[in-house]
Order: structure tokens, then C-alpha cells, then sequence
């Protein structure tokens, strides 16, 4: 149970931080919540030398929406701040619910949004909905600063295309358009604590006449990363959709999907689930952006 | 490695102390202050046992380091009542309401129900039981927990009084 050694730095500024990571490169981990990577380091899956913490670092918890610019995400802003703050309840519901119900309440209290992105888990609860929205992370090291579309951002279970030195300064989410409807669902075997077993967000932008301007689908726990579903959101583009197109949409979903059998659920579950939960994303997202949405 | 001093501001005290970086803050409480309210089940963030409030905020001690605790506030189950004769409202209900069996989760339910009703002063039922949802219990069935906390949050309401 107890931790192998290791020194810890708490930098006051990022500068700092981007130093540290650059002079402690060969065996550095960033700590923020602590939630995934003490225990990855407890059960000697990890064994960095240096931690450098993020949580006295000026600035970067705070969460800022401007109309017109949309949501930035600081890069140690919690998992619980975002789910209450009052802009991301209106116009991100999605990703709102996801803050509101992964985990548990002392796991939001103390995880990141950023970290669970960086984390790169298949069933990480705020990608799908931060997918559907649109998301980029401002990726900053020494001498650089890169904006990385979420959808080119994880590589594998684990993986990201993030380098070594680099941090998540940021997460800045798209001010959704009037007549916007958007929505996560996930399913898991028990309530609460428990993993997705599938998830799916979507976002849909409708023009004055109803028809689909832009549609983003995203799903989670069901691929070894999370995914968009660029074939059930070309469907759907440019159409007035009714519950024959929407089922179809779901179908395409289930196609982009590459689930696997694990212990939460099953792969020929997880497609029926896929189905089921992207025809509810997608009514639902339909109905609030015909009521004029967010 | 180089240990650290840190200062920990435990339940109104101020301890200075020098760890190891690699040491949590549960230990931390239980072996050098010796405050043992605080419980280990799991150790990995799951069963609620360890939730100690810092800077108000229901956190998991078995996941934070305890260098990462200095000069942070930090509350215990020992500092929760007024005084040591004293039971907090929410430890009073769950007396009451027998909420307690082999008590191992208490301290933890008990600092996540204040937790809770610091943030919502009248919780539903659905609220609460989503408000222990980091928090397990092996014995009782959580009834009588959701029961003493929906108590204690009527009771604390009608005498105003702060948590």
C-alpha cells in the first residue's frame, strides 16, 4: 500500500511548472486531483521520481464563459466546480450531467476536468460530452503554446498525442449557437461510483427552417478511445430528422463502435445499448434545439 | 527523498510536522496526530471510509498527500461538535436513528452528510443518498443513515443553527 519515493514540486506559476517538467523529463508526473495517478503509482503501474503539483499554481482553476468566445476550462479546475457553475448548466447541460454523476462526490471534489482527458481512459466521463461540443485543449510547454482538437487528442487507452513537457493549461469549449440542443447519457450497472459501461453525448444545431446545420455524436467505454461518429452525424446534416432517420443515425453509431466484452458489460450489450442511448441523445438534443435551445 | 515540513491545520490546531512526500494525509492523521476517527477501507478512493473535509471540501485522505495539505483546513470527525462533551446534530441523529452498526464508515458518512448540508440545507432523499454516493456501508443498508441525515438537516434548519 505505500507509495514508492519520489520528491514533490509546487510551482506557483506555470513557467515554473513547464521548467520542472523540462528538468526533471526523464521520470516527471503532473498531480492535480490525485485520483488516477496515486493509484496507478500505488499499484506500481507508474513510478515517477518528481511530481509537480498544479494545485498552487495561480489561475488555473478558474472557469470563464464569454458569449461569442464559449467556455474555458482551466487546466486544475475540478471535476464538481465544473458540473455546478451556473453557464455550463445552461448552455454544456451534457457536460454538466457528466460532472454532476461520474465518481463520487469526494472524486469530483478533488479530480480535474484536464486530468480526466489526460488520463485517457475509454470510459472518461467528460470526453464524449467535450467531444459533442467541440472541444480543444491549449497544450502549453517552454518556448510553445498548441491548441489540440480534442477528436485528434487520445491515441489509445492511456494515450495521448500529448508530449513530454507539455501540460493542459486549458480546455476551450465553442459558444454553442441559438437553436442548439445537446445531451450525455451513460448507462453502468449500478448508479453511482461505477464506471460507464457506455456513454453517449451528442450536440445538434438546427437552422430557421429545422434543419440540421451541424451535428456532433460522441460515445465512450464502447472503443479504445472516445470517439466522434462522423457517419451518423453526416446523416444527419442537412436534414429535418424524424424517429426513422434518428434510429438509422443510432445504427451508425453502433457501426463506429468497437466495443469488447469486460467485467462491467458485454460487447453485444454495449451495441444494443449504443443504439438505444444515441436515438435518446438524439430525440432529446432534437427537442431542445427546436425549442430554441440553449 | 528529502522529507518536507509541512504545517497542518487540523480542527482549529496547528501542527508543524516533517514527512516523507510519499506519505497521505490519513496516515499522516492517524499515526502522527493521532487522530483515528479518520478510517482506511479501500485505499484507493472508493469506499468513503477516509473523507476528511479541506478548505471545506469532502476529500479522500488515503488519496491526498499530506505535503499537498499545507496550511489547508482541515476537518476530522474530533473536530466536527463544538467540544469534546458535545455531539454534532448529525452525530446526535445518528445515534438516534441507530444509523451506527460496526461504525467503521461513520466518521466518513458523517463528514460527507456535512459536506452535504453545508451545501444544501435541506436535501431530499434522492439528494442525500446521491451525496453518499462515496461513502459505502456494509451493515446497515444506508436506510437509517438517509433517515438520521434528513433528520439532523430539519433539525439543524428549525435551530438555525450553523453546522
Amino acid at each position: 500500500m505505500a507509495l514508492p519515493n519520489f520528491q514533490v514540486h509546487q510551482p506557483k506559476t506555470v513557467e515554473e511548472v513547464l521548467d520542472l517538467l523540462g528538468r526533471h523529463r526523464s521520470s516527471v508526473k503532473l498531480l492535480c486531483g490525485g485520483t488516477d495517478l496515486l493509484i496507478k503509482m500505488r499499484a506500481g503501474a507508474q513510478a515517477p521520481e518528481h511530481l509537480v503539483s498544479l494545485n498552487r499554481v495561480a489561475g488555473l482553476k478558474t472557469i470563464s464563459y464569454a458569449a461569442g468566445d464559449g467556455l474555458v476550462i482551466g487546466g486544475a479546475a475540478r471535476i464538481s466546480q465544473v458540473g455546478k457553475n451556473p453557464d455550463v448548466q445552461r448552455l454544456y447541460p451534457g457536460l454538466a450531467h457528466a460532472c454532476s454523476v461520474m465518481a463520487t462526490v469526494q472524486i469530483r471534489n478533488m479530480g480535474t476536468v484536464a486530468g480526466n482527458l489526460v488520463n485517457a481512459a475509454p470510459s472518461a466521463d467528460t470526453a464524449a460530452p467535450l467531444l459533442a461540443y467541440g472541444a480543444s485543449l491549449v497544450a502549453v510547454e517552454r518556448g510553445g503554446r498548441r491548441q489540440i482538437k480534442l477528436t485528434d487528442f487520445f491515441t489509445g487507452p492511456g494515450l495521448t498525442v500529448l508530449e513530454p513537457g507539455e501540460m493542459v493549461e486549458a480546455i476551450r469549449v465553442p459558444d454553442p449557437p441559438p437553436r442548439t440542443g445537446s445531451c450525455y447519457l451513460r448507462l453502468s450497472a449500478r448508479s453511482k461510483v461505477d464506471i460507464a459501461a457506455v456513454g453517449v453525448a451528442g450536440f445538434i444545431n438546427l437552422d430557421l427552417s429545422g434543419k440540421v446545420i451541424r451535428c456532433r455524436l460522441a460515445l465512450g467505454s464502447v472503443a479504445p478511445t472516445p470517439v466522434r461518429c462522423p457517419e451518423a452525424e453526416a446523416m444527419l446534416e442537412g436534414q429535418d430528422p424524424g424517429p426513422e432517420l434518428i434510429a438509422r443515425a443510432a445504427a451508425a453509431c453502433v457501426r463506429t463502435s468497437r466495443p469488447i466484452d469486460d467485467l462491467r458489460a458485454t460487447a453485444s450489450y454495449r451495441r444494443a445499448m449504443v443504439q438505444e442511448l444515441a436515438q435518446r441523445v438524439l430525440t432529446q438534443s432534437l427537442a431542445m434545439a427546436r425549442g430554441g435551445g440553449s | 527523498m528529502a522529507k518536507q515540513n509541512i504545517e497542518l491545520i487540523v480542527n482549529g490546531d496547528r501542527y508543524q510536522l516533517t514527512v516523507e512526500p510519499s506519505r497521505m494525509l490519513v496516515d499522516v492523521l492517524r499515526e502522527d496526530l493521532g487522530l483515528t476517527g479518520t478510517k482506511i477501507g479501500c485505499a484507493q478512493g472508493d469506499c468513503g471510509a477516509c473523507t476528511v473535509l479541506m478548505d471545506g471540501v469532502s476529500v479522500s485522505s488515503c488519496l491526498t498527500l499530506a505535503v499537498e495539505a499545507h496550511q489547508r483546513d482541515i476537518t476530522t470527525i474530533e473536530g466536527l461538535a463544538a467540544s469534546p462533551q458535545d455531539l454534532h446534530p448529525l452525530q446526535e441523529a445518528f445515534v438516534q436513528h441507530g444509523a451506527v452498526q460496526c461504525g467503521y464508515c461513520s466518521p466518513g458518512m458523517i463528514l460527507s452528510a456535512k459536506h452535504l448540508l453545508d451545501h444544501n440545507p435541506k436535501p431530499s432523499e434522492e439528494e442525500i443518498r446521491q451525496g453518499l454516493s462515496g461513502n459505502l456501508c456494509r451493515c446497515t443498508g444506508y436506510n437509517k443513515i438517509v433517515e438520521a441525515i434528513g433528520d439532523a438537516a430539519e433539525k439543524m434548519a428549525a435551530s438555525g443553527k450553523e453546522g
